[in-house]
């Protein structure tokens, strides 16, 4: 077991024959993941990775043909919104969206469009998915990581690959590793990924990974206090971060004195959550 | 992206939102001008692109033109928090019965849009939220159906407006909806909606910003930015899709992605150094970017050492060592560096620097000691 990825993975890829979607789908399918077809407009009837996955005009198309159950997005930030609209129409029950910088308005529609037809979706503007062993179903490098008994959740990319790999040279393995994105609307929250570790018998431990920005943090905190019995460790980056100054991420601002990293740590600390100095730090807290 | 005020009222005034009347000038001749073709008393108001104007003295009532350009020379001589004032604009003064706030902005809490209103507006609205904050309204706009004129009139009751302005609230605010929507804004702000003493209600000032992602699709409001606001490094990086923040230690900083970017900062500073600034090169940098970043850093004089953190993913460690060894070439720079290559062809990344006089670190924690170290000399 694991959480939202496994084996039994039967994906898409959205985006299939751009440079990035075409690069990354080699990297998963070396890794070993399950993909049974990509969409691209206009090319329907080709083969990619030498004749080995079908490219299908539409997500409707390749989900009748192949029976897909998890779709992933590789397309530019202004076709974003429309991908994941048309996967949700298609039936697709997750998806999951690499894409940065996609318009927050859009993310607000997509949002609620896709909470009204219960899609789960991961990011944008996030690294996907990895279950070690399993399904790689992003752009997370699948060397980094070993399987095992620890729950990953992030809003960062690089940030969670340096923490992956600091659990390896512990030998410390995930059971699967979440990244959730740094936008500031988002299909998945801290919160609901708690809430699967905690009733996935595989995880018995949890690695959170935040940054300053939004309450989402706090919410997990009040989440771990009350329903989680696993135990949590944590680091939350950003405590040099000037206010008012988006760092990066469109969601790792601190307006108006809120969502800072001072506050974060201390409503974990508060809810029995071991905080970290560093990343390096995090997997020693819970050896 | 931020607006000016005479920016956001003129994009109010287009989606019938009334406004005073008004012009921007940036000599004070041209303020006693637009004066004297509005007769009357008027108000000279600062643009920056700060809050708090008014109570810097940025914001002054003239009783006629020759006093407005008084006030127009001292203005535009002023600086407020940092920023010299280049515009003053020139508004009809108004008689105000009662100050409201008003404003739609994004929720990030409930993924919708919300609306927020109050009856006690003006330039206090900060200290009202802190300390009252049941005086203040919000109501979720369903970014799928938008504002339901029903949800403007609530909200119009739940701020005790007499019923007289009902309608014309409404209006206002199926008007700011429209501006929110069709700007991509991330806040479409009226602060103060004032009733006037002959019964109007009219924007008197106005703040917007603009989601920097939508940008592509508001040719329009691209052509607004005013980039006197942001330092000239910050400019010359997002010329090259670098996100950078200048700060004010001496160890510059070079990673890839946000929030390692930002934890390297968070690192530096447990081991008792200043980070000079944020530097995200992004995923996938090729030498080129990374040469450029690094030029970004060394023009800081307050640079004593330079720390690289990259973790390879789609960024090849090969890709940036080539970055790094084109800027040595070009800059010459004369601070230690200490780089940190992981992950995708690192091995190859670190072969190329071997004769770069860097010094090398194998985990972050001891890369943040060494490049501490190195900028106490």
């Amino acid at each position: 077991m694991s959480i939202l990825v496994d084996k039994n993975t039967r994906l898409l890829v959205q985006g299939i024959t751009g440079n990035e979607g075409l690069f990354h789908t080699t990297q998963m399918a070396a890794y070993g993941t399950n993909i049974v077809g990509g969409i691209t407009p206009g090319k329907g009837g080709e083969w990619v990775l030498d004749g080995k996955i079908p490219v299908f005009d539409s997500v409707k198309s390749a989900k009748d043909a192949t029976d897909a159950n998890a779709t992933i997005i590789f397309v530019p930030a202004r076709f974003a919104p429309d991908a994941m609209f048309e996967a949700a129409d298609a039936g697709i029950p997750l998806i999951i969206c690499i894409t940065e910088g996609v318009v927050i308005h859009d993310m607000m529609r997509v949002r609620n469009y896709l909470d009204q037809k219960k899609v789960r979706l991961i990011g944008p503007n996030c690294p996907g998915l990895l279950t070690p062993g399993e399904a790689k179903v992003g752009i997370i490098p699948g060397n980094i990581a070993i399987p095992g008994n620890v729950g990953v959740v992030s809003r960062s990319g690089t940030l969670t690959y340096e923490v992956l790999y600091a659990m390896k040279n512990l030998g410390m393995g995930a059971s699967t590793c979440v990244g959730i994105g740094g936008d500031p609307v988002n299909g998945t929250n801290f919160r609901d990924v708690l809430e699967m570790f905690e009733h996935d018998p595989k995880t018995e431990k949890v690695i959170m990974i935040g940054e300053i920005g939004g309450n989402e943090e706090e919410k997990a905190a009040e989440f771990i206090a009350n329903k989680m019995t696993k135990p949590v460790a944590s680091f939350i980056a950003g405590q040099t971060a000037p206010p008012g100054k988006r760092m990066g991420h469109a969601g790792a601002i601190i307006e108006g004195g809120a969502g800072t990293a001072a506050d974060k740590v201390k409503a974990l600390e508060a809810a029995g959550v071991k905080v970290a100095k560093h990343p390096e730090e995090i997997p020693t807290l819970l050896q | 992206m931020k607006l000016h005020e005479y920016q956001s009222k003129n994009i109010f005034s287009k989606f019938g939102i009334p406004i005073p009347k008004g012009r921007v000038a940036t000599t004070a001749q041209e303020a006693k001008q637009i004066a004297e073709e509005l007769g009357g008393r008027v108000v000279v108001k600062s643009q920056v692109l700060v809050g708090g104007r008014g109570k810097a003295g940025g914001v002054k009532l003239a009783k006629d033109p020759a006093e407005a350009e008084q006030l127009a020379t001292q203005i535009l001589g002023m600086e407020i928090k940092g920023l010299p004032v280049r515009k003053v604009l020139v508004d009809e003064a108004s008689a105000i019965d009662q100050e409201i706030y008003f404003a739609i902005t994004d929720d990030r809490a409930s993924k919708k849009p919300v609306m927020i209103a109050s009856a006690a507006g003006g330039v206090d609205i900060e200290e009202v939220a802190a300390k009252t904050p049941e005086k203040i309204v919000k109501v979720n706009i369903d970014p799928l159906l938008g504002l339901r004129e029903y949800q403007a009139r609530d909200v119009a009751v739940a701020i005790d407006l007499p019923r007289d302005y009902w309608r014309d609230f409404t209006k206002v605010a199926m008007g700011l909806w429209e501006v929110y929507k069709n700007t991509d804004a991330s806040l479409a702000e009226i602060n103060p909606l004032v009733i006037t003493k002959e019964k109007k209600l009219i924007a008197l000032d106005g703040k917007m910003m603009i989601d920097d992602n939508a940008l592509f699709r508001q040719p329009e409001l691209a052509e607004m930015r005013d980039t006197d606001e942001d330092a000239p490094a910050e400019i010359e990086a997002r010329k090259y899709g670098l996100s950078f923040i200048k700060l004010d230690g001496d160890i510059g900083c070079m990673v890839n992605g946000a929030g390692l970017a930002m934890t390297s900062m968070d690192v530096i500073k447990l081991f008792g150094g200043e980070p000079a600034n944020f530097l995200d090169v992004g995923g996938g940098a090729g030498s080129e970017k990374v040469a450029a970043a690094m030029r970004i850093i060394l023009t800081d004089p307050n640079v004593k050492a330079v720390l690289f953190n990259i973790f390879g993913g789609i960024t090849r460690c090969d890709e940036v060592a080539k970055g790094i060894l084109v800027a040595m070439d070009e800059v010459k720079p004369k601070v230690p560096m200490v780089v940190r290559l992981v992950g995708t062809n690192a091995e190859e990344g670190r072969r190329l620097l071997e004769n770069a006089n860097m010094i090398t670190a194998e985990t972050l924690a001891d890369a943040a000691k060494k490049a501490v170290a190195a900028a106490k000399g």
